[in-house]
């Protein structure tokens, strides 16, 4: 069977380049990064190296990265460690409504360990408007956190702007870029931020490895406390081979970022204005605040869950934000901080796309896509609009989702 | 995730689509926490004058398991008098489409509840008339 993948904002696969990079790392050049003698020494070489192709993706210094096991620790990390390093300051946190769940989730615990969090809307567009920080600092304000681009329908937030703020008010400014890194030109520099989230996955880069840029003068705990590795920031002996990939990931990400993503934005531009011929669809985001890879639809009168098993059947992989397909049977938080109702982001479907995907592969799914929709309005109740079957009817039986 | 019974009733549903000259009309779930399934159908009387579903179809607004347990309730209640299709339990419909993975239970109360409300629906529209 055909087989397109189009969810590269959930993994994409590893370079063939940076696999032949991590190879050497296995069985060859095992030794111990901390380890004083010489054949330990390839190794800590190796990780040096890598922290510096790192930093130079984001124009960081190499001693203010922090490698981590995935971008979800580097999150946690950043989130956590500054709470627990300012807690004598202060207990207050502001963060998007639209954060990715490593971060909301760990807020959540911090919640339960007395932080107090203030969340910030955004437009219909998914953006977090800046002077909305403005009115919520407080003075015992003591991180903000906003996401880099939103995973789900790409949207990218005026970062620079709000990290303006933060350092005026002296307040650790945390962005988490695990979803926008090897996709748009990151400058921790020009933007400001004190903390900036990476995983490498995302880019052509292993699983299980992350990191986490901390400016230098920013001051956070470890979470995890042992050997006091990576400055002491991170016990743990270093996942030498996946750091290694981590370093070439970024390597080429730089030199070839400018013209993948070229490629990428007008075939996800195409696959749009296609998609957009069907009847009642939306785009979910911003139209051009996005990121160059991704496309986020909204079909009304149907499912999303039903769409991905469709697809699925012709090969085609992509996600939904529908609660029918979350493990929490939760409609998407991102969904429905933009304003959609329930029943809409039962209808969403995103597509991201990856730096060899072709035409023929976004024409496939245009070529499907149409009667999988149709087909499933055809089974749907609602036809033409949601409002006239809502109104007028006593809705019976306690179908919740709980 | 699904078995080869619910992916095909979702595939090939039966029994679907809309009815206009139903006789008792189910509209179960809500838009607004997402699913959604219209039942309709259609009476006739046995032998004995009893009330059985002469003709069944359905509607749904709702996942994959929510589809396919729609059409599965639709097939099991054909031909059922009254009392036997208001029998029909989820777990029965369940059971019937080779299961549900947990979280997806719920699912398979829509159609049965869905079926329930559609011969409620009948017996309110005939004592309405007998009034
Ligand atoms: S209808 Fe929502 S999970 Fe089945």
């Amino acid at each position: 069977m055909k087989r397109v993948y189009l969810d590269y904002a959930s993994t994409t696969p590893t370079d063939e380049r940076v696999v032949e990079a991590m190879k050497p790392y296995f069985s060859e050049k095992f030794g111990n990064p901390t380890s004083f003698y010489s054949f330990a020494q390839e190794a800590k070489e190796a990780v040096d190296k890598a922290r510096t192709e790192v930093a130079g993706l984001i124009n960081a210094k190499p001693d203010e990265i922090i490698f981590t096991s995935s971008g979800t620790e580097a999150c946690n990390l950043a989130v956590k460690g500054t709470a627990f390093r300012n807690k004598n300051k202060g207990k207050h946190i502001i963060a998007s409504s639209v954060e990715h769940f490593a971060v909301l989730e760990s807020l959540k615990w911090l919640e339960k360990h007395g932080f107090e969090i203030t969340y910030l809307p955004c437009d219909k567009s998914g953006i977090v408007k800046p002077e909305a920080i403005e009115e919520s600092i407080r003075d015992d304000t003591i991180l903000i956190s906003v996401m880099h681009a939103n995973n789900e329908i790409g949207t990218l937030e005026p970062i620079k702007e709000m990290a303006e703020i933060a350092e005026e008010k002296d307040i650790t400014f945390f962005s988490d870029a695990c979803i926008s890194n090897g996709l748009v030109d990151i400058d921790v520099e020009e933007l400001g931020v004190d903390l900036l989230a990476l995983s490498a996955h995302k880019m052509y880069g292993p699983k299980g490895i992350g990191a986490l840029f901390i400016a230098k003068g920013t001051g956070i705990e470890p979470l995890i406390h042992g050997g006091g590795q990576e400055r002491r920031l991170r016990s743990g002996t270093e996942n030498v081979p996946s750091i290694v990939g981590f370093g070439k990931a970024a390597d080429i990400a730089k030199k070839e970022m400018k013209s993948y993503v070229l490629g990428m934005e007008i075939l996800r531009n195409y696959l749009i204005e296609k998609v957009l011929r069907i009847e009642s669809t939306k785009l979910n985001g911003h139209p051009e605040k996005r990121l160059p890879n991704n496309a986020n639809f909204n079909f009304a009168f149907i499912e999303g869950e039903g769409l991905i098993l469709e697809l699925d059947f012709s090969g085609i992989s992509a996600s939904t934000g529908s609660a029918c397909s979350s493990p929490t049977l939760e409609p998407s938080h991102v969904l429905t901080s933009i304003g959609l109702p329930h029943e809409e982001v039962h209808g969403s479907l995103r597509i991201t796309l990856g730096r060899e995907t072709k035409k023929e592969e976004i024409d496939y799914l245009i070529d499907n896509l149409p009667g999988t929709v149709e087909r499933l309005r055809r089974i749907s109740p609602f036809k033409g609009g949601f409002d006239d079957y809502v109104k007028g009817t006593e809705w019976k039986g306690g179908h919740k989702h709980v | 995730m699904y078995s080869e019974i619910l992916l095909d009733h979702f595939r090939n549903p039966r029994n679907m689509g809309r009815m206009e000259d139903a006789d008792g009309v189910g509209k179960v779930g809500n838009p607004a926490c997402g699913d959604v399934m219209y039942v309709y159908i259609k009476v006739g009387k046995n032998e004995k004058g009893k009330e059985y579903i002469k003709d069944i179809s359905f509607e749904t607004f709702g996942c994959a398991a929510a589809i396919g347990t729609s059409s599965m309730v639709t097939e099991l209640a054909k031909g059922k008098n009254f009392e036997e299709a208001e029998n029909i339990s989820k777990s029965e419909v369940a059971d019937a489409v080779g299961g549900l993975p947990r979280r997806k239970m719920h699912c398979s109360l829509l159609a049965s509840d869905g079926l329930k409300a559609a011969i409620e629906d009948y017996r309110k529209k005939q004592t309405e008339k007998g009034e």
